[in-house]
């Protein structure tokens, strides 16, 4: 019998039609994946069973749980299943709880308000399902709070919510999404032992094929609110017959065409780099305490070269990035670009550019895209001529007549794409690249990594390609280095690093990353 | 959490020496002579003389400082040069009057801007929440005198359910003086009321927002729950800011409405001095309102850190 069972699903939301017709079903016991880009409609179809919905939705079709009609069901009978029933993980573990709340109580309440037990029991029972979810008493009490915890101790403390009272079906909306790749593969093993455990159905929603591909009994693909495909996980790469998921496979293992281009000389230099930052004092008046966030790093950036900074959150890749920009200053060592100091002398940053992760938070949504591109030009103290602002937005692939429109007008990758005109405005000879592809759809990813591998050739472009993405840099850059606790522990040429790592750090973090069937 | 208290404690106690230096300053500063500024430019060299003496500005600009801040620790204010009375019992009595004032209003204050803002908050774009917004709009744009004047109008002269003004003091039992003070709390608390609600739903409405509250929701909690449970108290955060500042602002700036009613409170004791050159009242109440606003910003700072848990463990 199947568990949840959804047919000729049709959502709209204030008019617009959203969802198209979907039809999927899961049985007890079953990973079902659920792929797809941004505006797919897939984690609507999720809301849709739990009827979790944004306002001025209407929905119609057919959704059934364990044989229970959903739509006809009131309010209240929703709310007795909702928990209980079906249990939902979310994608944002760091705003998915309740930060004034702990977690013991947060877990237990699932269990309070659906069987009125005593307080006592529910927290017994919440610890109980805590300690399934890797998060055992002695480590964690229960009276811990959100912020006391890692983005993957939270994830767990979210399932646990969604298991605690042994649900039939569990929806998990892109869990790992914002975690890094060894935490990734700790939840997604943990997923796959309770869903054994349990004869739970699950509903694996995510964009990574590798992710839902690895994990997934059955895969389904969707694209602008229709299923366009389903197969067999373990079998997709060989039986896909639609052309879009064809074409996601593509994206995903992309490798944009390169050919060498790089000269001996070192444009940037980094040596012996460290910086300390103080920690609030333990005592009253005592010394502050240091954190080392980058320690001793030393390595080269040779002219024409694409060098990927691979690291996990906090390893200390955002402090050496803010460091290279010359916008903090380091306590040891020496940046120089182009054999000029960045603290000593300003002038040479001229020479290096950044784009960001976020394309949206690094514009002013004010001021139009002529002024956004035009922005390096405060260093040069004049300003943007309009030819100059034609040929940087022509050279990203948008028009000349995009410069009057204003930035909530772009899709996240055109976005990204005037992000990469305002660092090539003032013809830069480094732009650093932080995360700057983390954000996007893998098809998106793939073009503005083309779009990237075009521009170093015909700008002479060198690239520092920072990111927690193994992908991404294998298929970009000529060399890596591994960073983990401040510190560099593996370089060497992306061949070298990706088919015999040395270090045991970097080997984990290889074995932890989901890989497409081949 | 205990380290956290004592920590603004500390805040607590360099803010207050600090004010009181700065205050000291302020008077020190002035141009020309606290003594002669006070009788005005017609002044007996002599009378002049003699008040520099009672003043003790004969003496260091320190021990001056020193022997003013032992007086006001020990309750000693010093003597009101128009009232010829000793300062404290002076701000004793306008206390008496204006401390009971500002709880009420701001009492009256919370009690209706919560139920509102939660209402409006609830039922956003509905009938209801539009008619809150301009009602709160309004009372935002009402002068609170002339507000106060209209409910003289309506509810001491023509329906005589109250007087129009003045304070038979406690002595007269605590239900007369309550009653005193309603027609000028509520004209208070108008505008106080309209700017909390607003924001209470503001604030309500980013919270419910969150994604915390759908979590709640996918735990089967109803709408209702979820905002009992886990939106209200995350709403608090910013509605105990605005209550903190209100707070201060009703103890030491009803100056406008006690004239309306004729009330012998700290804003016009604070006003007449003024105008009287009264430099140690004014040093004094100034003094007492910059400690009443310090302690509330303390038991604000207290409050946060009751409802937020991630104050706590930082330190």
């Amino acid at each position: 019998m199947t568990l949840l069972d959804v047919q000729n699903l049709v959502l709209s939301i204030h008019g617009t039609s959203v969802l198209k017709g979907i039809s999927l079903d899961i049985a007890p016991g079953e990973i079902c994946g659920v792929i797809g880009e941004s505006g797919s409609g897939k984690s609507l179809t999720a809301l849709s069973a739990m009827q979790l919905l944004p306002e001025g939705s209407d929905c119609s079709g057919r959704i059934t749980i364990a044989g229970r009609d959903v739509l006809s069901m009131r309010e209240a009978e929703l709310c007795r299943m909702r928990g209980a029933d079906i249990g939902m993980v979310f994608q944002e573990p760091m705003t998915a709880l309740n930060p004034v709340q702990t977690i013991g109580h947060q877990v237990a309440e699932t269990i309070l308000i659906h069987e009125g037990t005593s307080k006592a029991e529910a927290l017994s029972r919440a610890a109980e399902t805590l300690a399934r979810c890797e998060m055992p008493q002695s480590r964690f009490p229960l009276d811990r709070f959100p912020h006391e915890l890692s983005g993957g101790q939270r994830q767990r403390v979210v399932i646990a919510i969604a298991i605690a009272l042994g649900p039939k079906l569990l929806i998990a909306d892109e869990p790992t999404t914002a975690l890094d790749v060894t935490t990734q593969a700790e939840i997604l093993s943990l997923l796959r032992r309770l869903v054994d455990e349990d004869g739970m159905g699950l509903m694996l929603i995510s964009h990574d094929l590798a992710v839902v591909t690895g994990l997934a009994d059955d895969v389904v693909i969707m694209k602008d609110g229709e299923v366009v495909e389903r197969r067999t996980a373990r079998t997709l790469h060989r039986d896909m017959t639609h052309p879009y998921t064809k074409a996601l496979f593509e994206a995903s293992g992309h490798q944009p065409d390169r050919t060498e281009s790089r000269i001996e000389e070192p444009l940037l230099k980094v040596e012996s780099v460290s910086r300390d930052y103080l920690l609030p004092r333990r005592t009253f008046l005592g010394a502050h305490p240091k954190m080392r966030a980058v320690d001793a790093v030393r390595f080269e950036v040779r002219r024409g070269e694409c060098v990927g900074l691979v690291g996990e959150s906090g390893c200390g890749k955002s402090t050496l990035t803010r460091a290279i920009l010359g916008l903090e200053r380091v306590q040891e060592g020496s940046i120089t670009l182009d054999g000029r100091d960045v603290f000593a002398e300003p002038d040479v940053r001229r020479k290096m550019q950044v784009v960001f992760q976020d394309p949206f938070g690094s514009f002013n949504p004010r001021h139009r895209v002529a002024r956004l591109v035009s922005e390096p030009f405060h260093r040069l103290n004049r300003s943007a001529t309009t030819d100059e602002v034609d040929e940087a937005l022509t050279s990203v692939g948008l028009a000349p007549k995009d410069k009057h429109k204003y930035i909530h007008e772009f899709s996240g990758g055109q976005r990204q794409r005037i992000a990469i005109a305002r660092a090539l405005i003032i013809r830069p000879e480094l732009i650093i690249l932080d995360e700057a592809v983390s954000a996007l759809d893998v098809s998106i990813r793939a073009q503005i990594l083309d779009l990237l591998v075009d521009l170093s050739v015909t700008y002479g472009l060198t690239y520092l390609f920072i990111t927690h993405d193994l992908t991404v840099v294998r298929s970009i850059a000529d060399r890596i280095l591994v960073m983990h606790a401040g510190r560099i522990v593996e370089q060497g040429t992306t061949d070298e690093v990706f088919e015999a790592p040395r270090d045991t750090y970097t080997r984990r973090l290889l074995d932890a990353a989901p890989k497409l069937p081949v | 959490m205990l380290r956290y208290t004592v920590k603004r404690l500390g805040s607590l106690l360099a803010s207050l020496v600090v004010a009181s230096l700065v205050i000291f300053a302020c008077i020190e500063v002035v141009p020309g002579d606290p003594a002669s500024f006070m009788l005005g430019i017609n002044a007996q060299p002599d009378t002049v003389a003699a008040l520099r003496e009672e003043l003790g500005l004969n003496r260091a600009p320190h021990e001056r400082y020193i022997a003013w801040v032992s007086g006001l620790v020990t309750g000693d204010f010093g003597t009101s040069y128009t009232y010829r009375s000793p300062v404290s019992e002076i701000v004793v009595e306008r206390l008496a009057i204006s401390l009971p004032l500002a709880i009420y209003a701001l009492s009256l204050t919370i009690l209706v801007a919560f139920p509102v803002g939660i209402l409006a908050a609830t039922r956003r774009g509905s009938l209801t929440d539009i008619s809150v917004m301009a009602t709160t709009q309004l009372g935002v744009a009402i002068p609170n005198f002339w507000f106060a004047l209209l409910m003289v109008l309506v509810f001491a002269v023509n329906l005589r359910w109250f007087s129009a003004g003045g304070f038979p003091g406690w002595d007269e039992g605590f239900l007369a003086a309550v009653k005193a003070l309603t027609l000028p709390a509520i004209a208070l608390a108008l505008p106080q009321a309209s700017i909390l609600a607003r924001v209470m739903r503001s604030s309500l409405l980013d919270t419910l927002s969150e994604d915390y509250i759908r979590t709640a929701r996918a735990k089967g909690l109803t709408a209702r729950q979820a905002l009992r449970r886990h939106a209200l108290r995350n709403a608090l955060i910013p509605v105990l800011t605005i209550i903190g500042l209100q707070f201060s602002f009703l103890l030491a700036g009803a100056i406008i409405i006690e004239n309306v009613f004729f009330l012998p409170g700290l804003g016009r004791l604070v006003f007449q001095a003024i105008s009287q050159r009264d430099l140690i009242v004014v040093e004094s109440v100034v003094m007492l309102l910059v400690f009443a606003v310090i302690i509330v910003n303390f038991l604000v700072d207290l409050a946060y850190a009751w409802v937020d848990p991630r104050l706590r463990s930082r330190t």
